[in-house]
This record gives structure tokens, sequence and C-alpha cells, in this order.
């Protein structure tokens, strides 16, 4: 029911958007919307292509770290300390690939629900961390790659306690409520 | 950046030595740098559409708005930001799509919004403190409806794909408000307060 309601939502979401705000411009604002969208689409033209490099780069490293067969290793490590708190052994790649990879955690998530099933704790606490963190990296290397800016600061340590804290909530909420 | 990008490709040549799967690694080289080019390409197409439209709504005086209607918010958040800014209404649009959940729309807000904070950066190699609590907020995820994630749970054939929502929603404000206020709290850190670039950040409020 909920999930109908939602999706019929952002299916007109969109359609409405781009119907109703060069309505309004048009009628009540006099702008002279199509020369204004082509104004707009020039500069989003443009700032895409400036991206490509930096969506190379990242992806790149990304995707070798991934082959290499690394996260196997960083789970292993980590797995006795999370084993203390109780965070299941199952979800802790997902929380690990999450801020690197958003299609790699996506088919993580899909193991998880073939193996335990998506109503397990483990299904449902791995679908409450998709939906409570980010690619981090892949945000940061794009939004901080269009704008040449190289020294990301505090940025990236921020935007890693926002992931971590992410998880961890994600558990104690999953634990609470189900 | 540099020691992130660094790290990742060392640390993957190094197991991939130990671990012997070199061919898998320089394999992984090839396909992510086509993925990027791929995935650059589709993002262009979203990227024109709704800055397009996004221009539309600026002409119109809706952007504007929007930003009023935030300010109390957004002076808290962003005190380096003068009020009118455009960043700031570019920033609303980035928050409202993400969320909705709209990722293909909130991606171009949030690098027009990069670049009209890089705007008050003048030509600065280096991240404002602005800058940096909008990128924490964005990759905290505000998203109220994780629709990938209940889509897969439907198709795995769960009894109740959208029960995770409230959890989700209290999960995600944790880390959104973690994330924005360690970012407020690392600047004030000398070692990041130190490199904060001078240029003309500190306008009016």
């Amino acid at each position: 029911m909920l999930k109908d309601l939602l999706s019929a939502a952002s299916n007109w979401v969109v359609p409405l958007l781009l119907l109703g705000i060069p309505l309004y411009a048009f009628t009540v604002r006099r702008v002279k919307v199509y020369e204004s969208f082509i104004e707009g689409a020039k500069e989003g033209f443009w700032i895409g292509v400036k991206i490509i490099p930096y969506l190379v780069g990242i992806l790149v490293a990304i995707g070798m770290f991934r082959a290499s067969g690394a996260m196997d290793l960083l789970v292993a490590g980590l797995r006795p300390l999370t084993g203390l708190f109780g965070f299941p052994a199952e979800a802790l790649p997902v929380a690990l690939l999450r801020p690197l990879s958003g299609s790699g955690t996506l088919g993580l998530i899909s193991d998880v629900f073939q193996t335990a099933g998506p109503d397990s704790f483990v299904g449902r606490l791995v679908s409450v961390i998709e939906g409570s963190t980010e690619t981090t990296f892949y945000v940061l290397a794009v939004y901080f790659g269009s704008v040449a800016v190289r020294k990301s600061r505090h940025a990236l340590p921020a935007s890693l306690l926002g992931d971590l804290t992410g998880v961890v909530a994600a558990f104690i909420v999953c634990r609470l409520l189900f | 950046m540099n020691l992130v990008w660094l790290g990742l490709i060392f640390l993957a040549v190094i197991t991939a030595a130990l671990r012997g799967t070199m061919p898998e690694v320089s394999a992984a080289a090839f396909k992510s740098a086509g993925t990027a080019v791929t995935l650059s390409l589709g993002l262009i197409g979203a990227m024109a559409l709704f800055l397009g439209l996004m221009r539309v709504a600026q002409d119109a005086g809706l952007v504007q708005a929007l930003a009023r209607a935030l300010r109390p918010l957004f002076k808290w958040i962003f005190p380096d930001v003068p009020a009118d800014h455009p960043a700031l209404g570019a920033i609303a649009l980035n928050m409202g799509a993400n969320m909705l959940g709209l990722g293909d729309a909130a991606t171009p807000m949030g690098l027009k919004a990069m670049q009209d904070l890089q705007q008050l950066n003048g030509e600065s190699e280096t991240a404002t403190n602005a800058m940096c609590t909008f990128l924490a907020l964005n990759s905290s995820s505000v998203q109220l409806v994780p629709a990938m994630v209940i889509g897969l749970r439907a198709a795995a054939g769960s009894r109740n794909p959208s029960e995770i929502i409230i959890a989700a929603i209290l999960a995600t404000t944790c880390s959104t408000i973690v994330a924005v206020l360690s970012a407020k709290l690392l600047a004030r850190l000398p070692y990041f307060k130190k490199s904060r670039p001078r240029a003309k950040e500190s306008s009016s409020c």
C-alpha cells in the first residue's frame, strides 16, 4: 500500500515539476522559459563534462581495490571487534563497502536477501544501513572535482563520521524496533 | 584526496600481489574507467535537464523564495554564505531532491551548489568551511524513502518491503546530525583552521 503510493508519487514528481515550473514562470512571471532552460542546460552540460576525469580517477581506484580482495582482509580484521557488540558478520561487508560503491553495496545486499532473507534481522539491518549512509568517496571526488578543489580539509573525516554514525544508529534502531 | 586515492591503489596492488588477484585488478582498472565515462554521459543528460529546469525556476524567483524560507536553518549551518547567495537556493533544491530519493536530480543541484560556493572561494584550491559542511551533509544521506532498497526487498519476496522506512529515517537523522556537527566542530581544530582559505569567504554575516 504505502509502497505503491510512494512509487506513484515518485513517478509523478519529475513530470509535474517539468510542467509546473515553466508554466508558472511563463504565465505569471513572463519568463522566456525555453531560452532560460537552454541557458541552464548549457551550464549543466559543461559541469557534466568537467567531472569525467575525476570520476575516472576515483572509480578506477575503487574498482582496483575491490577486485584485489583487500576488502575481504579488512572484513576479516574487523570481524572480532564488531562481534563483541553483536553486530552480525554478514552486515559488515555492506557497511564497509557503502562509502565506496553504491552499486556494489546493492549487490551485497541482494546476496544477504538471498541467503538470510529480507525479513531476517540482518536483512532489515542492511536495508536500514543502505538508507542511512552514502557513497562518500564518490560524492567527495565528484563534488570537489567539479570545482577543482584539491585540499578537502575536514570534509572526509566529517563525512565518514556521519557514515559510521549511520551504521551504529541503524544497528541500535533495528535492535529496538525489530 | 591524494592520500585516499594513492592509498586505495596501493592497497589494491599489494593485496593483489599477495593473493594472486593481479589479473582481476588489471581488468577492473580498465572496466572502471569505462564505467566512469558511461556514468558521466548519463549524468550529463540529467545535469543539462535539471539545471535547465532550475534556471527557469530561478528566473521565476522560485528558488530564491525557497532559500528565503529556509534562511534561519541555513544561517546556522552555513554562516559564511551571504543570505541572498544563489548557492543556498541550489543547496535547498539538492536537499529536497535527496529527501525525495531523486538521485538523478540531486547530483546536478549539488554540483551547481558547489560551483556557487566555489565562487565565494575565488580561485582557491582549498575547500571552505561551507563546502566541507555541505559535503558532509550530502554524504550522510538525508533521504526519507530509500526507494532502491525497498525495491530490492520487494524483489526478494519480503512480506513488508517498506517496514524499514521509519528505522531508516531515524538512523539517517542521526547520521546527518553527526555529520554536520562534526563538520562544524572539526573546522575549529587548529589543524583544519590553519588551512582555511582566506579569499573572500568572511563576507557580511
